[in-house]
């Protein structure tokens, strides 16, 4: 197995956590934490490949994940934003009970 | 396939467990910061180096504490009185099952593809100001515009609310 | 012969060029009334002035149109020219056949116009007082100036088709009138019978209309030598046969004849002309006296050639014959009759179906000129009788048995004076009036036939029964004491002007049919006619005064020496119904006629309507009933079907969608964490597929 195989493994490994995460616990900042750490996981996807790609000085992986980082700190701001929004609202953040949008 | 690197995957997959299943919230938080510390590791050792201390200072300095401050403000320190997992959790476990079998099928799939040893790349921070300057320009001015929008955002939606229950 | 035959040689027949401005403008004449009674019918009830004025003026403007074209026919006579003049022009076109209508201007023609529109002002003008109390004035003038449209469009007609719907609308404006006074029940049963005996004379007219176009291709009496009444067409009627030994000419003939049975109210179509009395007596006046009875006679006039064509060598033909025959039978049967009534127009009314008999067989056996002549002063003197009876009528406050009148010389003077002149007149008292020439050329004509002297012997004995009635009729109403209730008054003057008038032309129409001076015969056969005082002194024209005298004088003698000055009582048995009892209760009820159709034209018209009945209330009623069923079956069964297919069906589909909706529902929980499962699974599904197939 080449170093490139492992890392993708380990980040393969961490965005399944991360979505498990997401997808099976109650508290909705548990869900953000599951997609930061989905988040993360792609990171260091893209660095693997950076780093074991043809082209390394382009930079153009290492550009990408520090985007990203930016993008996802905003993300996570808003999104914890609207959470304690929802909380003042509902007064619970459990998902299970947040359903207005059920059909 | 090295020692320090076994190591740090599995310190970084331990605190991405521990966040997920752990009850208390906090001891969640404070988990995924090891594992955020763990990946900036990880970055160090693929001789990322910027992307690995950018890591750190945002990730491990900002979200975290923005996700400690959002637990403290919405009482997730409390533990629920039913269980913290969702009634169907375990088609959830399924599927996250199913997403890294996927995962892991492709990587194994295409390993005979991928490239290998490369030589390490050095990377200044001129480098990097050059490229963010240059090449990266447009990115980094829409990066600006978002992160204006998103701290805007995020004011106003706090501040609404703080209005109402006046 | 006594009554000078073509001494002249027949005029040159007129040549060919532009229409005159009488005969381009002739469709005025019948238009004009016709566009009148259209108007009176829009008007209300109370406009009485406009409505009469409207009338008499369309009507007299017809009649100074006609003396136009009367002026114009006399003043090519006067030249020597034989006008007939025409205008044809094409109503309906198929393939090579086409329907022709036209009008001809000729003496025969001329001379009706000028009777019809004069008689018809004067009773027009009669009829303002006469139906000043009624109070459907309005509606009588409309009936009236459509009846006078119509009697004009058949005189000047050139087509038969066109005399046809003219005669068909004279008929129907008979109807109306008759019926005029419709809630009364016998004036409506009179209306209905007076139409429905015609009908039957009508029917063969057309059938006679047919054959003649099959047989000829024109509808034209006169149309350049191409008409029907002209040379080629009559010589191909007479050469085709149509069994029974007669002649293609001959049958159509007889069969044109018997609608005029019908119309002119010969044996035996003659019941309905009495029963027409139900009327008002202007009505009877005109139509039933002078003009629309006699369009049948002047049909016979109109296709005379036909009915001559083919002559043998005894100068006559059989339709002919026929036509001779029944009108001698009618004059004498109707007269025997009218001994025997009690109504004073009832009396008149057979004297008009006995006048007209005169009239056919005149035209049977001397032509169109003797025929024509006593049409002529039969309308003036038949209708001024008509027209002082009303005034009786008016005058005994609507009284019209005779039985209860009397005396009424002394009241009603100038009515008196009117009527002794016309019933003279009829009588045909010698010399001064004009009802003796006419008849008289009558008798004459029939003295000289050669087929045989029966219908001479039953026209002298129907002139003795005359002068009978009309004598008994005049001293019931004007001789003797007044047997009625109130007293009575003589008419206005508006109605006894017209009879004055009238009264002159019965003496002075006489002027111009002598033998002296046979002016009305050389004008319609278009040769030359002198006067020749001469004649008078003639032995055969002494012996022929002399037989009118012995019949006129002793058929009045008889009846004054019966009836006189006496005035029984009403309810007294007539004198002569005590002499021969049972003949005059033969007579007294019409000869039995009418029971006689009762009991089987009648009877077999019931019979069949009940059948009819039958049929249609059991057979196509059941036939409706049963398709009515049906439907409604049908209807039960398409409700089932739609309750229970349909609409369960679809109340079935739309439970089953709104589950299906429900169960697809379910899918939208609400929660975050369900869409984010699905998203990945998408995602799982997604990337094994690509993956599976970019193997290699």
């Amino acid at each position: 197995m080449t170093p490139l195989a492992g890392y993708l493994l380990v980040a393969a490994l961490l965005f399944a956590i991360g979505l498990g995460g997401a997808l099976i616990r109650r508290n909705a900042i548990l869900v953000l934490i599951g997609i930061e750490l989905m988040l993360n996981a792609a990171n260091l996807n893209l660095i693997a490949f950076w780093r074991y790609g043809p082209h390394p000085e382009a930079l153009t992986g290492m550009m990408f994940a520090i985007f990203s980082i930016a993008v996802a700190a905003a993300e996570a701001a808003v999104g914890l934003g609207l959470i304690i929004s929802i909380y003042r609202h509902a007064q619970t953040t459990d998902l299970d009970r947040i359903n207005r949008m059920k059909g | 396939m090295s020692i320090p690197f076994f190591v740090i995957s599995a310190l970084t997959v331990a605190g991405g467990l521990a966040a997920m299943t752990l009850k208390n919230t906090v001891h969640c938080a404070l988990a995924l910061s090891v594992a955020f510390a763990g990946i900036a590791l990880l970055f160090l050792s693929l001789d990322a180096q910027f992307a690995g201390f950018a890591q750190i200072l945002i990730y491990i300095g900002a979200v975290a504490i923005l996700v400690v401050f959002a637990i403290l403000l919405t009482r997730g320190s409390e533990t629920p009185t039913d269980g913290v997992h969702s009634g169907t959790w375990l088609v959830g476990l399924a599927i996250a099952a199913a997403v890294f079998a996927v995962l892991g099928w492709a990587v194994l799939a295409s390993a005979p593809g991928l490239h290998d040893e490369a030589a390490a790349p050095v990377v200044t921070v001129r480098d990097i100001g050059n490229a963010l300057m240059g090449r990266y320009v447009l990115p980094l001015e829409i990066v600006a515009l978002l992160l204006t929008a998103a701290t805007i955002g995020a004011v106003i939606v706090a501040m609404h609310e703080k209005a109402r229950t006046k | 012969m006594l009554i000078q035959e073509g001494a002249a040689a027949a005029f040159h027949p007129q040549i060919a060029g532009p229409a005159s401005f009488a005969v381009r403008n002739l469709w005025l004449v019948p238009a004009v009334p016709i566009v009148a009674a259209g108007v009176i019918a829009l008007l209300k009830q109370p406009r009485r002035k406009l409505s009469a004025g409207l009338a008499i003026g369309s009507l007299g403007f017809s009649m100074l149109l006609a003396f136009v074209a009367f002026a114009h026919v006399a003043a090519g006579w006067a030249s020597g020219v034989a006008v007939r003049e025409t205008v044809n022009f094409t109503w309906i076109q198929a393939g090579t056949a086409s329907v022709a209508l036209g009008w001809v201007l000729d003496p025969l023609s001329a001379v009706m116009l000028v009777m019809v529109t004069f008689v018809g002002l004067l009773i027009f003008i009669y009829s303002t007082g006469y139906m000043a109390h009624d109070e459907n004035f309005t509606r009588f003038f409309c009936f009236l100036s459509l009846f006078a449209g119509a009697m004009l469009g058949l005189v000047i007609s050139n087509s038969i088709l066109l005399l046809f719907m003219c005669w068909e609308l004279v008929g129907l404006t008979s109807y109306l009138l008759i019926g005029f006074w419709y809630h009364k029940p016998s004036a409506a049963a009179a209306a209905k019978k007076a139409f429905m005996t015609t009908r039957v004379g009508d029917v063969l007219f057309l059938l006679g209309m047919v054959w003649l176009f099959a047989q000829t291709g024109t509808l034209l009496f006169y149309n350049n030598g191409a008409g029907s009444m002209e040379g080629w067409a009559l010589g191909g009627l007479i050469s085709a046969h149509a069994g029974l030994g007669l002649t293609a000419a001959g049958a159509i003939g007889l069969l044109i004849f018997a609608g005029a049975v019908g119309k002119s109210g010969q044996f035996p179509l003659h019941v309905w002309l009495p029963d027409a009395m139900e009327g008002p007596t202007p009505v009877s006046a005109l139509i039933h006296a002078a003009t629309m009875v006699a369009a049948g006679v002047y049909l016979v006039a109109r296709v005379y050639p036909l009915m001559q064509a083919g002559a043998a060598a005894n100068g006559t033909t059989t339709a002919l014959i026929v036509i001779t025959w029944i009108g001698s039978i009618t004059a004498v049967f109707a007269a025997l009759i009218a001994i025997a009534q009690n109504d004073i127009k009832r009396i008149l009314a057979y004297s008009t179906v006995s006048q007209l008999g005169y009239m056919m067989a005149g035209l049977g056996i001397g032509g169109v000129a003797v025929g024509m002549f006593h049409l002529i002063t039969h309308a003036f003197f038949k209708s001024l009788l008509f027209l002082g009876a009303g005034s009786v009528i008016h005058g005994c406050h609507e009284e019209q048995d005779v039985r209860h009148m009397g005396g009424l010389k002394a009241y009603m003077p100038w009515t008196f004076a009117t009527y002794a002149i016309a019933m003279l007149a009829l009588c045909g008292f010698p010399l001064l009036f004009s009802g003796f020439w006419s008849k008289d050329a009558i008798l004459e004509s029939a003295k000289g036939w050669e087929i045989s002297k029966g219908p001479y012997y039953l026209l002298v004995f129907g002139a003795v029964l005359t002068a009978f009635y009309m004598t008994r009729q005049v001293s019931y109403v004007f001789f003797g004491k007044w047997r009625g209730h109130h007293p009575a008054h003589e008419s206005p003057r508006v109605m006894v002007l017209p009879m004055a008038i009238l009264a002159l032309f019965a003496v002075l129409l006489g002027l111009i049919g002598t033998p002296a001076w046979p002016w009305f015969r050389s004008f319609l056969e278009g040769h030359g006619a002198e006067a020749n005082l001469s004649v008078f002194g003639e032995p055969a024209f002494l012996m022929l005064l002399g037989t009118s005298c012995i019949v006129v004088f002793l058929g009045i003698g008889i009846a004054w020496w019966l009836y006189g000055n006496r005035s029984p009582a009403a309810e007294e048995p007539d004198a002569l119904e005590k002499a021969v009892p049972l003949v005059w209760a033969g007579l007294r009820d019409r000869l039995y006629v009418d029971e006689f159709y009762d009991v089987t034209v009648i009877a077999f018209y019931r019979a069949w309507a009940r059948v009819a009945n039958w049929l249609d209330r059991r057979v196509w009623g059941g036939i409706v009933a049963g398709v009515a069923l049906a439907f409604r079956g049908l209807a039960h069964l398409d409700r089932l079907i739609d309750e229970s297919w349909v609409n369960g069906g679809f109340d079935k589909g739309c439970e089953e969608l709104s589950t299906g909706g429900g169960l697809l529902a379910r899918m939208q929980t609400g929660r975050v964490q369900t869409y984010l499962r699905l998203l990945a699974l998408a995602f799982v599904v997604l990337a094994a597929i690509l993956i599976w197939s970019s193997r290699p």
